[in-house]
């Protein structure tokens, strides 16, 4: 099912090792990428493992960029939303980069190095925008931009098994790095390793950066296969990456969050701290609650047979259009047909009846609580 | 995978055996992966060579079911309503509905297994 790749497509260190294990690559943001592996028995059998025991992504397609500088805090409180003066150092901060009205440039996470150096990590498909935003809104500031995104090859390693499987690769005593923290370390015999505990599966996990060469990112990626055996490790594809992210309910660009929607809306006011100095976008999100917010992100469940799918419009009872959905699946882990959808504030509240247009049918859902799922406590 | 060579197909994946039963080939089910949910028409309703007469959803996506030819639902398969990971395990074996052809002739603009195994593996890009 391979299609040959376009000569200007981009790949990722380990885009042979995905060919070679007869992975379903597609075209993802102009990245040739795996959306699931075959020989693992596909989407679900890749969602179900993670869950359960581990999975390995690649996800070296994500971007980063580096901001140091005697400044570097201040462009960071600048650039984004949440509270980076909060951060000690070796924390991650999930955030976001606003334009001036209140919407997203993208969702990133703040990594804090040293007092004058940090690190954003960017989506894949906002890259360019990314960068030449941070580079253009930070002139202001004795701040040092790099795009780092080249140098790394970037493994996510997802699951409540992640955190075995790595720990057989590595120095570092993996369960003294607390969630959304990270630490340097020896991986593989790879020295200085960047070991981040986050992820986008709502799972315990890492990520982990290495070199971006292709043989060191083929030898470790098959290291941690190896070392995963025993727990049931198998790679894992885009196309489980999103059912995944989506039954945690986390954004996604282009999707639940754009330049079109604020924060508000997108119900990510959690992490919008308005007092900790200026930032780009606050004036418009002060405006924007004072004049009330009109919309809302709810999790819609069918309760008639169909699925709600990305882009699908939402009905009233009457048959009017009021929202759309902007991601849905069935969810392999949970069985039920579940979305993200925006719709009216007042048709927003939890039991409420409307309708998913699906194939020029109305089919009922129900508005359900919308972080549909959340990883089971550890008894230990 | 072998396509039955008693079965004509289209290009749109779908066969049809003598008896007139209606499924879609093995190559289908693997490009949509994961298959959730079947939704067929009653039986009773005509459906009519090439438009969509239901659809076939997996994890990834939804795809349409086109009529390879038209005629009259005579028999729909209940099992795939609850099992519908059937049409991944035996495409071949796993019919939606079964019809009787208002017009027999329409059978021979469709194709010979040999035709579309060819077809498929263009398609796939080998």
């Amino acid at each position: 099912m391979n299609p040959p790749v376009e000569a200007n497509i981009r790949k990722t260190a380990l885009n042979a090792t995905h060919r070679q294990s007869g992975a379903k690559m597609v075209d993802y943001s102009g990245w040739d990428m795996p959306v699931e592996y075959p020989s693992v028995g596909g989407l679900m059998k890749e969602h179900l493992a993670v869950r359960a025991g581990v999975g390995l992504f690649d996800v070296s397609h994500m971007g980063d960029i580096r901001v140091h500088g005697p400044e570097a805090l201040k462009a960071v409180q600048y650039l984004t939303m949440n509270d980076a003066s909060k951060l000690n150092t070796g924390q991650a901060q999930y955030s976001a980069m606003l334009y001036p009205n209140g919407t997203f440039v993208d969702d990133v996470i703040v990594h804090k190095f040293a007092d004058d150096d940090y690190l954003l990590v960017i989506n894949a498909g906002t890259r360019e925008k990314d960068v030449n935003w941070v580079k253009d809104n930070t002139r202001q500031f004795k701040v040092t931009v790099e795009d780092l995104s080249d140098q790394f090859t970037q493994i996510a390693i997802q699951g409540p098994k992640g955190v075995d499987t790595l720990q057989k690769l590595t120095d570092v005593d993996l369960s003294k790095v607390k969630f959304y923290w990270f630490t340097r370390g020896t991986v593989a015999g790879l020295k200085n390793v960047l070991i981040a505990r986050t992820g986008y599966t709502a799972e315990d996990g890492f990520e982990i950066y290495i070199p971006s060469d292709a043989a060191t990112s083929d030898r470790v990626w098959n290291e941690l296969l190896q070392a995963g055996k025993e727990f049931g490790v198998v790679p894992a594809g885009l196309g489980s990456r999103n059912t995944l992210r989506l039954e945690g309910k986390l954004p996604l660009y282009g999707h639940e969050i754009s330049d079109e929607i604020n924060v508000w809306e997108a119900g990510l006011d959690r992490f919008l701290k308005m007092d900790k100095g200026d930032f780009i976008g606050r004036a418009a999100l002060e405006k924007a609650k004072n004049d009330g917010v009109k919309r809302a992100l709810v999790g819609l469940e069918t309760i008639e047979r169909g699925i709600p799918r990305d882009g699908y419009k939402v009905l009233d009872l009457e048959g009017k259009e009021i929202g759309y959905v902007t991601s849905g699946s069935y969810m392999p882990f949970l069985k039920r047909n579940l979305a993200l959808a925006y719709v009216p504030v007042e048709q927003s509240a939890l039991d409420n009846i409307v309708a998913v247009e699906i194939r020029n049918q109305p089919v009922k859902a129900k508005v359900v609580p919308s972080q549909f799922y959340k990883r089971p406590k550890k008894s230990s | 995978m072998a396509y039955p060579a008693d079965f004509k197909y289209t290009k749109e994946h779908e066969w049809i055996s003598a008896d007139g039963k209606i499924g879609i080939t093995d190559h289908a089910q693997s490009s949509l992966g994961d298959i959730v949910f079947v939704e067929l028409p009653k039986v009773g309703a005509t459906i009519t060579k090439g438009q969509s007469f239901g659809s076939v959803e997996s994890v990834k996506a939804v795809s349409d079911l086109f009529a390879p030819v038209s005629g009259k639902v005579t028999a729909v398969n209940e099992e795939l309503a609850t099992t519908p990971e059937k049409v991944n395990t035996d495409a071949h074996a796993a019919w939606m509905v079964k019809v009787e052809l208002t017009n027999p002739s329409e059978l021979n603009d469709l194709l010979s297994a040999a035709d579309y195994e060819k077809f498929a593996a263009e398609e796939a890009g080998h």
